[in-house]
């Protein structure tokens, strides 16, 4: 796996497609049990961001996710913001001075990504949040030694269907308590959407 | 004399903006700033607003930072840390009862740490 500038601003359009094409479904799981925003928080938050970085000229992976992390911080809103926000200035801080960055190095990043996330949130696994996806994801790359992007989404995937029966004692859906139950948590969605995007962009370049 | 500075956070720039209301009935010298609401005065927080909001409460004093619920918490710890100040704290305690008695001890001339210390005491 080798990962650059190039490479990174491909990820974020493709998170953007997705978001985009997505927007009324991750609104509609936010309505259950949130604030209804979630769609149009993450839509418009990727939508700046790619405006900021399309045609820019960036040296590494580092310096691409450190203009995202602030884009999405500043332009998400919601407690998406800094959540996803941290998400990408992890990835942005660990990568820096690196370049291609390589497997280990990029799970190292989700890693200290995942950390940074949980710290910010103060929350764990089995919370019915976007942990729940970041963490097997995570613990896949850990176990791999190089890039597998079906086994990566299917991870993702699996993942994220799994907050389904969880109980919200995070974010605004802890409020809903057990009314939270039955429907997919939107941040493991979105986040779905990101390694999707991640393996797509990732295995058109092999 | 320069008194220790007061952010008011919250989702609603109506809430904020409310509290100051109150507030400036009865403490007239402290600096009072609102972060309510989204940049487009939507129901939200934005660390921006937050960030420009310890800015101008600042007078050399210090800030104390209120908030009403979750990701106003998070905005208002992620723009603590890029504000590089030494004396700012986050109260937790309820933002009107909470905002309303810093800023009357905030009058008396205390610093950030003994408002922050009798806000805690007080709820």
């Amino acid at each position: 796996m080798e990962f650059q500038a190039q490479d990174t601003i491909q990820w974020i359009e493709k998170i953007n497609e997705k978001m985009q094409r997505n927007k009324e479904y991750l609104t509609s799981l936010d309505q259950v049990i949130g604030d209804s925003d979630h769609g149009i928080n993450m839509s418009r938050g990727f939508q700046e961001t790619v405006n900021k970085i399309s045609g820019g000229t960036y040296d590494t992976a580092s310096d691409v996710l450190k203009d995202v992390a602030m884009t999405l911080m500043s332009k998400v809103g919601g407690a998406s913001g800094p959540l996803f926000g941290t998400l990408f200035l992890k990835l942005s801080t660990t990568f820096k001075g690196m370049d291609p960055v390589d497997y280990h190095a990029f799970t190292n990043g989700l890693e200290e990504a995942l950390n940074g996330v949980m710290q910010r949130g103060k929350a764990t696994t089995g919370e019915k949040t976007l942990v729940d996806v970041w963490s097997p994801v995570v613990e896949h790359f850990k176990q791999e030694d190089e890039f597998q992007a079906d086994k990566i989404v299917e991870t993702a995937k699996t993942a994220m269907e799994n907050t389904k029966d969880m109980l919200a004692t995070k974010g605004r859906a802890a409020y809903f308590k057990e009314k939270s139950i039955g429907h997919i948590d939107p941040g493991s969605a979105s986040s779905y959407y990101i390694f999707e995007a991640l393996a797509e962009v990732m295995e058109g370049g092999k | 004399m320069a008194y220790a500075g007061i952010v008011l956070i919250s989702h609603s720039s109506k809430i904020a903006e409310g509290i100051k209301d109150l507030i400036t009935q009865v403490v007239t010298e402290v600096p009072i700033e609102t972060a309510g609401g989204t940049e487009e005065n939507a129901i939200g927080t934005s660390i921006d607003k937050i960030q420009d909001a310890i800015k101008i409460a600042d007078n050399g004093e210090g800030v104390l930072l209120f908030y009403d619920i979750g990701s106003a918490k998070m905005n208002a710890e992620m723009a603590m840390e890029m504000a590089d100040l030494d004396t700012i704290q986050l109260v937790e305690a309820p933002l009107v009862e909470g905002a309303y008695t810093a800023a009357v001890e905030s009058g008396m001339g205390k610093t950030v740490q003994e408002v922050h210390d009798a806000v805690v005491k007080a709820f």
